[in-house]
């Protein structure tokens, strides 16, 4: 299996006539965090339910660790973890009491102490899960699907709705886990934790995957225009450039694809003239502007 | 396995405020009004001491709150919140689950109903059943299992937690009514009584009523009554056997 711990061959999903998940192809290598990333509704808690084995196929091929979901026993379970989009704190246990609820469902569960600190919950051992905040719950979720000491763990959108900071603290505890070795499949609609957290990034739009790569890569982003943008001063005209340009609210703007030899021309230009372009500004896209484009404005 | 999981459901239930007043507290509270109300007038068909009759009255109500009312609301609120489907995403047994919850209810349910004897010993010389002992035990725990089936049954029927606690009140105030419970039945029209007849809560009640009679001989089992239990219990499993779910009614996609 060349370390593909999650296989996916043209996974299909029909609720009555609407196909949520159209023909998907997905391979995630043992150890890699990678991200699944579309807009509301686009088919990826559908797919990560599938994968976890709550939910039926309708057609295509799936393995995970080796096995089918569908058909996946306790042993299979005792190897993956998996924090839900919703789920809500055991009501009347302490954060210490869920775990060691938990750790009992396992063969080998890892110590509580340990996994409270990883998780970034010490001090709140002895709290009642119903009394943590949005972010510590969340926490609680990740503490009791690594308590299993999985080898695979699926995140199901585990910062929606999040203030930054709690998100900044939920993506060191995911980025915690790569050191730990683990194998992670993570779906989110936020284009910068995709960015920040992955190895691998694939998106869903309306049921289909419309690009795959790294963050550095995805949808050709690497390959895609640079723009470059300043303003001149009013007695100089936007055809004088040496390079085709338009302007726009007092800016212009330079698409380029050879950013460093546009720049240099652009400089030996400005300089000729004694110009100087103080708010001279060089941006490659961002993920955020090729995932727009990819799901389409609508979204 | 299921004592691990027994252990965390019965400290869940024994913090939760509102499973304690309406699982312990109100049952307590309703033997003594009934009893202050009453006094030591004869009541009932079997015309014993108002205490006599209310103390197995109120332990099937006590039996009923421990099994099946408590059950239902605290297994809707977590399927709809998610706490089933997480803790079936571990490779725990769904039976060991349902059996760790279940034995939390009958220990509650027959916990609550020893502590009625108790008072009804000690605050109002209710004579402990002795001979009659065996019918008292097991119809509780007949009737604790049955109402415990019946209970999966209609969770599959209530779509939310904040249905739950009106939907088992509609169906259990007014059976408590017409079953003898509250009052003694014999005052009812005969077709209520027949309504009365056909439902289980009847069944439990008269059971323990008869367990309770100082004249009955024998072990103090009505079969009869047995029977009718446990055909309930057996439909409400075979109803939650095919309709139970793990994940929440109102399912995002």
């Amino acid at each position: 299996m060349d370390g593909a711990v999650i296989r996916v061959r043209g996974l299909r999903k029909r609720y009555g006539a609407l196909e949520a998940v159209a023909g998907i192809d997905l391979e995630v290598e043992r150890g890699e965090i990678f991200a699944f990333l579309g807009p509301n509704g686009a088919g990826k808690t559908t797919t990560v339910e599938i994968l976890e084995g709550f939910r039926a196929r309708t057609d295509g091929e799936v393995s995970v660790l080796g096995v089918d979901p569908a058909h996946a026993g306790s042993e299979w379970r005792n190897r993956v973890g998996s924090v839900l989009q919703e789920s809500s704190p055991e009501p009347g246990l302490t954060v210490r009491e869920c775990l060691e609820l938990y750790a009992g469902y396992y063969e080998a569960p890892r110590g509580i102490d340990e996994t409270v600190a990883l998780v970034g919950l010490q001090g709140k051992a002895d709290t009642l899960g119903e009394q943590l905040s949005g972010g510590q719950r969340r926490r609680l979720d990740v503490a009791l699907a690594l308590i299993g000491d999985p080898e695979l763990v699926f995140l199901d959108e585990p910062t929606t709705g999040f203030d930054p900071s709690a998100r900044r603290a939920a993506w060191d505890v995911i980025d915690g886990l790569r050191e730990l070795g683990k194998t992670v499949f993570l779906t989110t609609h936020y284009m910068d934790e995709a960015e920040n957290l992955a190895d691998r990034i694939a998106v869903i739009s309306g049921g289909m995957i419309v690009a795959e790569g790294t963050p550095r890569t995805l949808g050709g982003r690497e390959r895609m225009a640079a723009r470059i943008t300043f303003s001149l001063p009013n007695s100089v005209r936007v055809d004088e450039l040496p390079l085709p340009a338009h302007a726009a609210n007092g800016r212009v703007t330079v698409e380029s694809e050879h950013v460093l030899a546009d720049v240099k021309e652009l400089a030996d230009w400005a300089l000729s003239r004694h110009l100087d372009l103080p708010d001279l500004d060089v941006r490659r896209p961002s993920l955020e502007d090729v995932y727009l484009q990819l799901t389409g404005a609508d979204s | 396995m299921i004592l691990h999981q027994f252990r965390y459901d019965l400290l869940a239930f024994l913090r939760n405020q509102q499973s304690r007043f309406f699982t312990l507290v109100l049952p307590v509270l309703f033997l003594v009004i009934f009893v202050s109300v009453f006094g030591n007038d004869k009541v009932g068909p079997d015309n014993v001491k108002a205490s006599t009759y209310y103390v197995p009255g109120i332990s099937a109500l006590a039996v009923i709150a421990g099994s099946f009312v408590n059950l239902v609301i605290s297994v809707t609120a977590q399927r709809e919140s998610g706490v089933l489907k997480r803790r079936r995403a571990t490779p725990v047994p769904a039976w060991v689950l349902i059996a760790g919850r279940t034995l939390t209810a009958i220990v509650v349910a027959l916990g609550t109903m020893t502590v009625l004897l108790l008072i009804g010993r000690f605050a109002y010389g209710v004579k402990l059943p002795t001979s009659t002992l065996p019918g008292v035990v097991v119809t509780a725990v007949v009737g604790a299992v049955s109402f415990c089936c019946l209970a999966y049954a209609l969770t599959t029927f209530i779509k939310s937690e904040d249905a739950a606690q009106p939907m088992v009140q509609a169906i259990m105030l007014p059976l408590y009514f017409i079953s003898g419970v509250f009052i003694p039945n014999v005052n009812l029209p005969s077709w209520l009584r027949d309504v009365a007849e056909f439902f289980p809560v009847q069944h439990l009640a008269d059971g323990l009523h008869h367990a309770f009679d100082p004249a009955a001989h024998g072990a103090g089992i009505v079969w009869s009554d047995l029977g009718v239990l446990a055909l309930w219990g057996a439909a409400g499993l075979a109803v939650a056997l095919v309709r139970f779910t793990w994940t929440p009614a109102m399912a995002t996609g």
